[in-house]
């Protein structure tokens, strides 16, 4: 179990130290200071000096550190932990950094408090953790009147923590956001070697009462699970609506009932009030690549490199891709590259960023089907160590958002909310295809 | 306004001093910062106290200590506002310890706020007391969570219940005679779910407390039902809980197995990953009592489907999660290969991975590979090789090496792609490709001796040790075809001294095969002989010895030279069975993470209980004897290291398989933990085996093999395993007589339970005894029997009892026998006698079981036994790098728990053996996998 939470910054200062259990003392964050952050190479986020293990995760400049001692930890469990802290951090105070750190420590000190006792996690779900931990002092005395204050510790450990009973609104709204990231690894060869799509359901939820809903997709297996009612918005007609999308794996957020999903495949929940993340999946079939990169790089002279990088876009015309950056690397002993000033109307700006060793191509709006073309040549200094070892070739990486486009051609078919009242929902969707991990090897 | 003038022109005036000056005007304002904040603190204004409170948390977090203002901020408690007591309470937990006196002042606000209305302040009240850790103030405490633990407020009850592992970690005793831990228990059937999972992961923490003797949590029918009701409703961290609690039940029948794989199944497409992880545990785990029952391959094959995608999801979290999930799939791929066999792409590494994750991916594919997906593999692999990072270069191109020598097919491609990264010339990409080739070469004798003048174009590039006896070992062995190879050596031999010393007996070898081969080069190898014997390194120096008598004598050393088997493949890094199914059923933990044994985990319970002081001692006693094999796993000797530091790292490091697979094993024993722990693991592994061992004795096979692991035993067992009765019905069948007059039931016996409790004598001091026995154990074997024997393990390093013993016999080791004299210093009788030898030079092990040969199988309190042991001397292993030659490890097992020594063997035994032991040696090359190489050349010979 957890026995201590530490916060450092990277120059190995504690911002938060927290201890839970009496086998600590605050001294091992000296331990961790020496062996971990001014080590040159970490090998492993795990760290176990004599008897006690550290875990590590670095976010934004701070190195957030679980401590175990003398026993057997769940190491996942620690790493989990510290990935929720920095999560419940950002929803309280936006930015999980150094300064915002300093700036909130007593609130820290308060959701740890909270959601770590006796370095046994506890509650740590944001919608009832912000019922009672509060940013202003002065709402927690309201909260402290007993009345509330037993409804707020129901809520918090009761089956659906994530929600109070007594919520109202006027409208009765949901949005839901499929956002895909997608990841593709090209080889040399234009060969696909991995190919696969994350995607996460992000639903805001602004309903009234203790609703139960039901919710569909155009995957293979979830079919027979309803019939398609009160979809909005769908796009993607060129795939027809009979399209199906076979998804290898789900994930979901607590609220959705897992014992249901197994046998029928029903995702059915009681969501939590606002926004949260009701599912991700991770799908590999069928996939539509929104944008392909044909890259020659040539060697004309040990000193000059000549790139032609072709890009495609290949989603339907009816959309378009916004903030499209290509950035194709250049060996580390580049001077200047050549010829990134003609471009034809449409095509972007590029660059060549000496700090990055790379070439910034940005283009703000692609349409599909468009295609479009770099030529650049690279002029190289004279390398002095023949031994050397020949450039590595780092892979093109691309970002880009296409809205309305699904790379996996998923699509919501229905979201159906069932409240005692009855009232009727108003419903939105929209999709978004991300650039994930889009590299392309050269 | 006038003073805000005035202050800044004060200010202004300060600044513009000299800077000694400034110092010393200014050092007074830092100095009095406790006075300033003391006066804040009792400031009459709310706001005021509150951010001196605040202030206080600040400097507290920064380690600055403020513990002088514990009773200026003790008065801030009386508040209604919550936050400004949580800050209080916060500082009362850190400085309560230092300031016992004052926390009693602070006892009585508790009490009453245990009585709040407002269940958060009850809760909190409770949960900050839990903290404060002051002996004197537990008596308080005892009345408020005796109230909390009844409260009608869930959030109240599930803070109490954690309360009372906080409060039996301080008062183990007087929380028991209080009820709390029964009312614990009450707590598991509590309507609320989050109760029941604090209650349960409450209840794991007393049961883990090393001062716990009695079974706290015990999961029955009732209890379980009760689990798998709260497991769909409770919290993320709840489910972990309860999941880690079914991994540690064991079901009564198949139906029930079945029943909680259902209901678990599930889980495995929750957000969390240690959910799911914690998920997969229990599903591996409740596989195994399915056994055989009807159906039970279908459930596999569907849990194993299942378990799948979330697997390769988890890859796509934070690094960190990425990397833990990387070491877990490791270990279910060696349980279960068919898992992930479509899905090798997801373990392909991305450019941005970090190095940790790449490294783990690389291990992932190399269980992964066939020859269905070996291009693809191969592929990637040649795109690694050019990466810029060393060692994850290296890890890609000894990967190559393991897919050629795993994949016939694939041998061709790969010894090709190693060419090309030959031809590279860079100096670490080189020499990683020889010694890959070497293994290829030994993998497949005679088939690409067509590149070996390409390698050896490549000589002036190599300087690592490694690559260098890489290379010196191809020559030798090649050396009829290749015409230069008599050159090639002496460019060797010019510089033999500043050689290393792996190189300098890869060259001697070298020489040697060179010269059977090309008997022009007999010069060659006169002078390497005489350089070699002429060397301080004993090891060296023996060996060319050997070899010159060999070839003085005119005896086959063709035969043994030219008998240089092929390898075969064996994954890196595969765990033994026992160790395997111990990982299976900790998945998830810093053990499966770290892929050692629990027991190297969590300390033994004795050795905490003895408290802070004496546990630091232990670190350091254990740390240099346990010298870490590549795999990290300790190696099991009751000699410290320290004894000979100096060969013991080389040895390790050059034969890596060897370690892997001699000790691999759930090695508790190491040094001075050996005696406290090793019960306990044993007991841990027998428990760890599927129920259905007691039905088929084949299946306890694997059990046997790794159980002989813990003992670091190396006796071939692999013919005798099925004569082992299974381990399950040991406890049952245990008396001396009935024991078959067999070895391995000896070793079954020690399997047993051991009854008695072990005294907390068993560490350090015993090890240090023990070793002091030894030392004066060195005697001439001649010794009459009449004058006393030497003490072979002192009577309080033996927990009590006492062996003295000698080795007698005739001039060789098989005819011989170990007298031994067994006095029971305890208070009660010691039975079940049972002893085992760890790998020794000479091989020796015993020829019968000890109980047969004892004078009395029971021996009483006071009462002396003598047993004259007869021995056997088998194939001779490899000595454990830390034990000198003519010594031989021995443990022993009675009623009263296990212990070792160390005892001599005769020098003439030595001799005798000396001669013979070659002949039968030249087996052992089997056991090496494709990286033992240079190291184990020499004892083929």
């Amino acid at each position: 179990m957890i026995s201590a939470v530490f916060v450092f910054n990277y120059k190995g200062e504690v911002l938060i130290s927290r201890l839970f259990r009496p086998d600590v003392r605050r001294s091992v964050a000296d331990l961790f200071r020496i062996h971990v952050i001014t080590a040159p190479q970490i090998r492993s986020p795990v760290t176990v000096l004599g008897n006690i293990a550290f875990f590590h995760i670095k976010h934004e400049n701070v190195y957030i550190v679980a401590v175990s001692t003398h026993s057997n930890t769940n190491v996942p469990l620690a790493f989990e932990f510290c990935t929720n802290l920095v999560k419940l951090g950002e929803k309280y105070f936006g930015k999980f950094d150094e300064d915002a750190i300093k700036n909130n420590f007593v609130l820290i000190y308060e959701i740890l408090d909270e959601i770590l006792d006796f370095g046994l996690p506890q509650v740590s779900d944001y919608e009832s953790l912000k019922l009672y931990v509060t940013t202003e002092s002065v709402r927690s005395e309201n909260a402290a009147a007993p009345g509330d204050a037993s409804k707020v510790t129901i809520q918090a450990t009761g089956a659906t923590s994530w929600r109070r009973p007594d919520i109202k609104y006027r409208k009765n709204e949901v949005f839901i956001d499929v956002i895909e990231d997608v990841n593709l690894l090209m080889s040399t060869k234009g060969t696909v070697l991995n190919a696969d799509v994350t995607g996460t359901v992000k639903v805001k939820a602004y309903l009234s009462g203790v609703p139960e809903c039901k919710f569909g997709l155009n995957e293979r297996l979830g079919e027979g699970a309803g019939a398609g009612a009160g979809g909005a918005g769908a796009p993607q007609s060129q795939y027809g609506a009979k399209r199906l999308v076979d998804i290898d794996d789900f994930q979901f957020h607590q609220c959705v009932k897992l014992g249901r999903f197994d046998p029928d495949r029903t995702i059915s929940f009681i969501p939590p009030d606002g926004e949260f993340d009701l599912m991700k999946y991770r799908t590999t079939e069928g996939l539509t690549m929104p944008f392909m990169v044909h890259p020659v790089v040539t060697s004309i002279s040990p000193t000059r490199l000549e790139y032609k990088v072709t890009v495609k876009a290949q989603f339907p015309q009816k959309y378009t891709a916004t903030g499209v950056v290509i950035k194709i690397p250049t060996p580390p002993n580049t001077v200047t590259v050549q010829g990134l000033g003609a471009f034809a109307q449409g095509h972007g700006k590029a660059k060549y960023v000496a700090s990055e060793n790379c070439i910034v191509w940005k283009v703000p709006r692609i349409m599909g089907g468009a295609e479009m073309d770099l030529n650049a040549e690279a002029e190289l200094a004279p390398s002095i160590d023949s031994n050397k070892k020949p450039w590595s070739r780092p892979p093109i990486s691309m970002a880009f958002t296409v809205a309305m486009f699904t790379t996996s051609g998923l699509q919501v078919r229905f979201l159906k909310v069932f409240e005692k009242s009855g009232y009727q929902t108003v419903k939105w969707v929209r999709y978004h295809a991300r650039a994930g991990n889009y590299q392309f090897r050269f | 306004m006038a003073s805000v003038i005035a202050r800044a022109r004060i200010e202004g005036m300060v600044s513009s001093l000299p800077p000694k000056v400034k110092k010393f005007l200014t050092s007074h304002i830092r100095k009095g910062e406790n006075l300033e904040l003391k006066t804040e603190l009792n400031s009459e204004y709310r706001d005021r106290r509150k951010d001196a409170v605040k202030r206080v948390i600040a400097n507290m977090t920064v380690g600055k200590d403020v513990s002088g203002l514990f009773a200026d901020v003790l008065k801030c408690m009386q508040t209604d506002d919550l936050e400004l007591k949580k800050l209080v309470y916060l500082y009362l937990m850190n400085y309560a310890k230092t300031q016992p006196e004052l926390v009693i002042l602070a006892v009585n606000s508790f009490v009453k706020d245990a009585d709040d209305p407002n269940p958060l302040i009850r809760a909190l009240a409770v949960r900050t007391m839990g903290c404060l850790r002051a002996d004197r103030i537990v008596d308080y405490l005892m009345e408020p969570l005796r109230k909390t633990l009844k409260d009608t407020d869930p959030y109240v009850r599930k803070t109490a219940a954690i309360c009372v592992a906080k409060m039996y970690d301080l008062k183990p005793q007087s929380t028991i005679d209080n009820g709390f831990v029964a009312s614990l228990q009450d707590l598991l059937s509590d309507p609320n779910p989050m109760v029941v999972a604090n209650a349960v992961a409450a209840l794991r923490e007393i049961q883990d407390n090393p001062r716990t003797k009695s079974p706290v949590l015990v999961v029955n029918t009732v209890v379980l039902h009760k689990l798998l009701a709260a497991l769909n409703e409770c919290t993320e961290w709840g489910q972990i809980f309860i999941l880690e609690s079914l991994a540690d039940y064991a079901p009564n029948d198949v139906h029930e197995a079945r029943n909680v794989i259902e209901r678990v199944v599930p889980r495995l497409s929750h957000a969390n990953g240690s959910v799911v992880l914690a998920a997969i545990r229990v599903l591996l785990t409740y596989l195994d009592y399915l056994g055989n029952a009807e159906g039970a391959d279908q459930v596999a094959t569907m849990v194993v489907k299942k378990m799948s995608p979330p697997l390769v999801t988890l890859l796509a979290s934070t690094p960190e999660m990425t990397y833990v999930a990387l070491r877990n799939i490791s270990i279910i791929l060696q349980r279960r290969p068919d898992v992930l066999a479509n899905e090798i792409r997801v373990f392909f590494c991305k450019y941005n991975d970090p190095p940790y994750v790449k490294l783990e991916k690389l291990d992932v594919m190399m269980r992964l590979t066939s020859e269905r997906n070996v291009d693809a593999v191969l592929t990637e692999l040649k795109e690694y090789a050019n990466e810029v990072d060393v060692e994850f270069v290296r890890t890609a191109i000894r990967a190559m090496g393991t897919c050629a020598i795993k994949i016939e097919a694939a041998a061709e491609r790969c010894v090709g792609a190693l060419l090309d990264l030959i031809k590279t010339r860079v100096a670490h990409v080189v020499q990683e490709s020889m010694v890959v080739l070497k293994d290829i070469f030994r993998r497949y004798p005679g088939r690409y001796e067509g590149i070996i003048p390409i390698l050896c174009e490549h000589l002036d590039v190599l300087d690592e040790e490694e690559a260098r006896a890489a290379l010196l070992w191809i020559v030798g062995e090649h050396a009829d075809r290749i015409a230069n190879a008599g050159d090639l050596l002496q460019v060797f031999v010019d510089g033999f001294a500043d050689e290393h010393v792996a190189v300098q007996l890869q060259l001697l070898t070298a020489a040697i095969k060179c010269f059977l081969r090309r008997p022009e080069t007999q010069p060659l190898v006169q002078q390497v002989l005489q350089l070699a014997t002429a060397s301080d390194l004993p090891d060296l120096r023996d060996r060319a010895f050997v070899y010159w008598r060999l070839l003085s004598s005119g005896a086959a050393v063709r035969n043994v030279v030219a008998a240089c088997p092929p390898i075969e493949y064996e994954p890196a890094h595969q765990l033994s069975p026992g160790l395997l199914s111990e990982l299976v059923r900790h998945l998830g933990t810093l053990a499966a993470v770290k892929q050692q044994p629990v027991a190297t985990v969590v300390p033994a319970k004795e050795l905490v209980a003895r408290g802070d002081d004496d546990d630091e001692d232990d670190e350091v006693q254990i740390t240099p004897s346990a010298t870490a094999g590549p795999n990290g796993t300790p190696l099991p000797s009751p000699v410290p290291a320290r004894a000979n530091p100096a060969p013991a790292p080389a040895a390790t490091a050059s034969i890596p398989n060897l370690l892997d697979l001699d000790f691999d094993a759930p090695a508790p024993a190491p040094a001075s933990a050996s005696a406290a722990a090793a019960p306990t693991s044993l007991l841990d592994l027998l428990g760890s085996s599927p129920p259905q061992s007691a039905s088929a004795s084949a299946s306890a096979a694997p059990v046997n093999d790794d159980l002989m692991g813990v003992l670091g035993l190396g006796m071939p067992t692999s013919s005798s395993s099925t004569t082992a009765s299974a381990p399950r019905a040991i406890p049952t069948t245990m008396s001396s007589t009935s024991s078959p007059l067999d070895a391995l039931a000896g070793l079954g016996d020690l399997l047993g339970p051991t009854t008695s409790a072990t005294s907390p004598m068993s560490g350090a001091p015993g090890l240090a005894a023990a070793a002091t026995a030894a030392a004066s154990g060195t005697f001439a074997p001649a010794t009459a029997s009449s004058t006393p024997k030497p003490v072979l393990l002192a009577r309080d390093a033996g927990k009590g009892l006492e062996i003295r013993g000698h080795f007698t016999g005739p001039s060789s080791a098989s005819g011989g026998a170990l007298e031994l004299d067994f006095t029971n210093h305890t208070a009660t009788p010691l039975s079940d006698f049972a002893i085992q030898f760890n790998k020794s030079t000479l091989g020796l092990n015993p020829a019968a079981a000890l109980s047969s040969v004892m004078s009395t199988a029971t021996v009483a309190p006071g009462a002396t036994a003598s047993a004259r042991l007869p021995l056997a001397s088998g194939v001779a292993g490899m000595t454990q790098t830390t034990v000198p030659p003519d010594m031989v490890q021995v443990a022993v097992k009675t009623t009263a728990g296990i212990v070792y020594f160390v005892a001599s063997v005769p020098q003439g035994w030595m001799v005798a053996v000396g001669g013979a032991g070659a002949a039968g040696s030249p087996a052992v090359g089997n056991v090496g996998g494709p990286s033992v190489g240079g190291g184990l050349d020499g004892l083929l010979l």
